[in-house]
């Protein structure tokens, strides 16, 4: 691993940066300084997304600090480590929240880490704003400096239930795993197939892992067109096989707990088999974003490397921290404002032109309007699994 | 005695007749009585629940659904019992509930799983032929049972044999501790070596191949029935273990010895048994059937993760009690019934309860006749009926 010693190098390094910055007297603030901090994986098994969120962060700064600049007003990124782990997010949280230069939040990436961080940053009335948490509680407790800027978990019910009707079902057998993330999304799929008139032939929940043949005999007797899991991949994958070993044809779909190659490598051919596998999610692959060519581009250039999954939407998080930041000050006659007024900025922005979608936040700190991917499993290969076709996108508002 | 007996042929049909007729019992039993149900059930607001879904009445939906749903039953019934096996063996001999069988059987899947990975790493599996495919899941089935045999004998020794002659709830306590060490040790080893949870079975041979049977209509839809391969392995191989064992039991002298241990230790040793050869000997023929019990799970199943044998150890604990525990055709019984009632209940309580209590309600009936058992007959189904103890 010739990379070790460089790497380990450059962190000494900016660990060095970061101390002779520290030393410098606060004298140096008076020039109308002020950070913005960043919350997410560096460290640990989902560092690869985390650490993009960053740079994706860095990026936006670099390119999109200038408004702020002309103003006098110098803009710094604070990156936080929460090594995806609550505890270490919500202690982070307490010393973003004691730097009073902070005035903005980019964070997180998990919503275990999210929901309990996040309550350091409303008691404190920091604006924050969240590249990819999706779990509903996460806007649901209505706090003014919450944001994100993806979809819900709980829409994605009411995708997979359009999704079906576009694809001619007229009969749904409904299972999930007795979870609030999957059997809140079965529900919501259930309601909005109900409303659209299509036959739901059984809702059930299930901890079984392994033998799903008792509860796949109502199934195949009623031979639905589409099979909806509501749950994570090692129940689904399972419960899919299992189906089309018993000769079911219709279509099998689940949520973005389905997002993972080992499903293929459960199920495999059994995936492909009949009318295929679909699953829904909130974050598609880069490349289906349309703002997002140049942004690869200048990714690559700055950071020689590929952005991974949230990049994207960690530029856009920041892009919204720096306009809110910049509206306020315009508001306070080119003077540094205050965490509030921040935090009302960002509600108050109309139609902001990212490069994943254009955002408006409703009154939870949702955006208006969120974008869910419909994707089809293409391959029984598990090394192919990043080659899912998109087969929708769709644009849908949050629940109030 | 002379050193090579003849092949005792009673004992080795007996339980293949037991067998038989414990399939068929069940089969009759439940299938007539969820008819009748069915029957009565179309008199009320299900029938035309179910007319609206299906087309057809309750009775006829039963009546279609009903060959599969016994095939389904009995082959999860025959896993339940094949590790079932293994709890009641120990049992009869030291009256100690071993719970660290359910990490010895998931080591032997995980062992088994692992070599049948590594080989389809190499491009072996993928390469054979239909009878080296069966030699492969052979070997990994030994291997796996050599672990699961090692690891039960090691664990007696060490955890065991030091309290044996401890009150009773010492060694139980012993064994639920050693439960929990076994599940993250697999845990921590996984972890450490391919740095992940959940293992996956690589699919090879012909095993997830369906043999159809048959076809039913049923309103729009058409049921097929039909039985996998592996289905059939996992039946055939707890059979041949079921048979194995009886011989074993019954008709050898190790046989005898382990009987005579189970009946009086104390007597055993004075005859010139050697009473900790004979219990070592008993937990490595527990952790043999628990370790192939364990490949032949992942075989049916695909997926394993360290906790894997919580639940089926759990149903065959059950099973055992159910059937009599320390009683070796108890196991086999309470295996064979705990397995259908669950399918029986799993497949007909969404459609008879018009969706309002659906198949994750099953474990409520078969946990019923466990405690109407217990109270009813708390030496369980089978417990008096054969006077000597595996």
């Amino acid at each position: 691993m010739p990379k070790t010693t460089p790497s380990l190098f450059s962190l000494l390094a900016a660990a060095g940066m970061a101390l002779t910055l520290w030393a410098q007297p606060v004298a140096a603030d008076s020039a109308k300084s002020i950070k913005i901090a960043t919350q997410s994986p560096l460290s640990g098994d989902q560092s690869a997304i985390g650490l993009d969120i960053k740079r994706g962060a860095e990026l936006a700064l670099a390119q999109l600090g200038k408004p702020l600049a002309d103003m006098g007003i110098t803009v710094e990124l604070a990156p936080f480590d929460d090594q995806a782990n609550p505890d270490t997010g919500v202690a982070n949280a307490k010393r973003i929240v004691s730097d009073p230069a902070i005035l903005a939040v980019v964070a997180h990436f998990n919503s275990g880490v999210h929901i309990p961080s996040s309550e350091v940053y409303h008691a404190s009335g920091l604006a924050n704003v969240s590249p990819g948490t999706t779990n509903p509680k996460v806007t649901d407790r209505r706090y003014a400096e919450v944001n994100r800027i993806v979809g819900r978990d709980d829409v994605q019910g009411v995708v997979g239930a359009d999704f079906a009707v576009s694809q001619g079902a007229k009969s749904v057998f409904i299972i999930h795993d007795k979870t609030a993330y999957g059997q809140g999304i079965t529900e919501f799929f259930k309601k909005r197939a109900e409303e659209k008139g299509l036959k739901v032939l059984g809702f059930e929940g299930t901890e079984e892992k392994a033998n799903f043949d008792a509860l796949l005999t109502p199934v195949i007797a009623g031979n639905p067109d589409m099979i909806y899991f509501g749950g994570i991949y090692p129940q689904a994958a399972v419960l899919f096989r299992q189906a089309r070993e018993r000769g079911y044809q219709g279509i099998c779909m689940s949520d973005d707990g389905f997002d993972s190659a080992d499903a293929s490598k459960i199920a495999g051919q059994t995936l492909i088999d009949g009318k295929g596998t679909y699953y829904s999610t909130v974050s598609g692959p880069a490349a289906v974003y349309p703002g997002t060519a140049k942004f690869i581009k200048d990714f690559k250039a700055k950071f020689n490397a590929e952005p991974q999954p949230f990049a994207a939407q960690g530029y856009d998080s920041m892009a919204i921290c720096l306009q809110a930041i910049e509206h306020a000050a315009r508001a306070n006659k080119n003077e540094l404002p205050d965490r509030t007024a921040v935090v009302k900025a960002v509600r108050e922005l109309k139609d902001f032109a990212g490069i994943t979608g254009t955002f408006t936040f409703n009154g939870i700190g949702d955006p208006t309007l969120a974008q869910y991917f419909i994707l089809q499993v293409k391959s029984a290969d598990p090394a192919q699994w990043n080659e899912n076709t998109l087969v929708q996108t769709l644009s849908i508002a949050p629940p109030q | 005695m002379p050193p090579f007996a003849a092949v005792d042929v009673r004992e080795l049909i007996r339980p293949l007749g037991q067998l038989l007729l414990f399939s068929l019992g069940s089969a009759v039993v439940l299938s007539a009585l969820v008819l009748v149900l069915a029957l009565i059930l179309d008199q009320t607001a299900v029938g035309p629940h179910v007319q609206a879904r299906y087309n057809v009445s309750l009775a006829t939906y039963t009546l279609a659904n009903l060959p599969q749903v016994v095939i389904d039953g009995l082959t999860i019934g025959f896993v339940y019992a094949a590790i079932a096996l293994g709890y009641t063996m120990v049992y009869g001999v030291l009256e100690f509930i071993n719970f660290a069988h359910s990490e010895i059987f998931a080591v032997g899947a995980f062992v088994g799983v692992e070599i049948l990975i590594g080989l389809d790493r190499s491009g072996i599996l993928r390469s054979a032929s239909l009878g080296m495919a069966y030699a492969y899941l052979t070997l990994a089935i030994v291997m796996g049972m050599a672990a699961a045999g090692a690891l039960a004998v090691t664990v007696e020794r060490v955890a065991y044999r030091p309290l044996r002659g401890a009150p009773r709830l010492v060694p139980l306590i012993s064994a639920i501790g050693v439960s929990f060490l076994l599940q993250d040790l697999i845990r921590l080893v996984e972890g450490l070596t391919t740095g992940q949870f959940n293992r996956i079975m690589p699919t090879f041979g012909n095993f997830d191949r369906r043999l159809f049977l048959g076809r039913f209509a049923l309103g729009d839809a058409n049921i097929a029935l039909g039985i996998s391969v592996k289905s059939i392995i996992v039946i055939t191989a707890a059979v041949l273990m079921l048979v194995g064992l009886n011989y074993l039991v019954n008709a050898t002298r190790i046989g005898k010895a382990i009987r005579a241990v189970a009946q009086d230790r104390a007597t055993a040793s004075l005859m010139g048994i050697n009473v900790n050869r004979i219990i070592s000997l008993t937990f490595l023929v527990g952790g043999l059937l628990g370790g192939a019990a364990g490949v032949l799970y992942a075989l049916k199943f695909s997926r394993i993760d360290p906790f894997v044998g919580f639940f089926p150890g759990l149903k065959a604990f059950t099973a055992a009690v159910l059937g009599g525990i320390g009683n070796l055709t108890g196991a086999l019984l309470g295996g064979i019934v705990l397995g259908m009632l669950e399918t029986f209940a799993g497949s007909y309580l969404g459609v008879f309860t018009m969706g309002a209590a659906g198949s994750e309600y099953k474990d409520i009936f078969a946990f019923s006749i466990l405690i109407l058992v217990l109270v009813f007959r708390p030496q369980g189904l089978m417990g008096q009926q054969v006077g000597q103890k595996a």
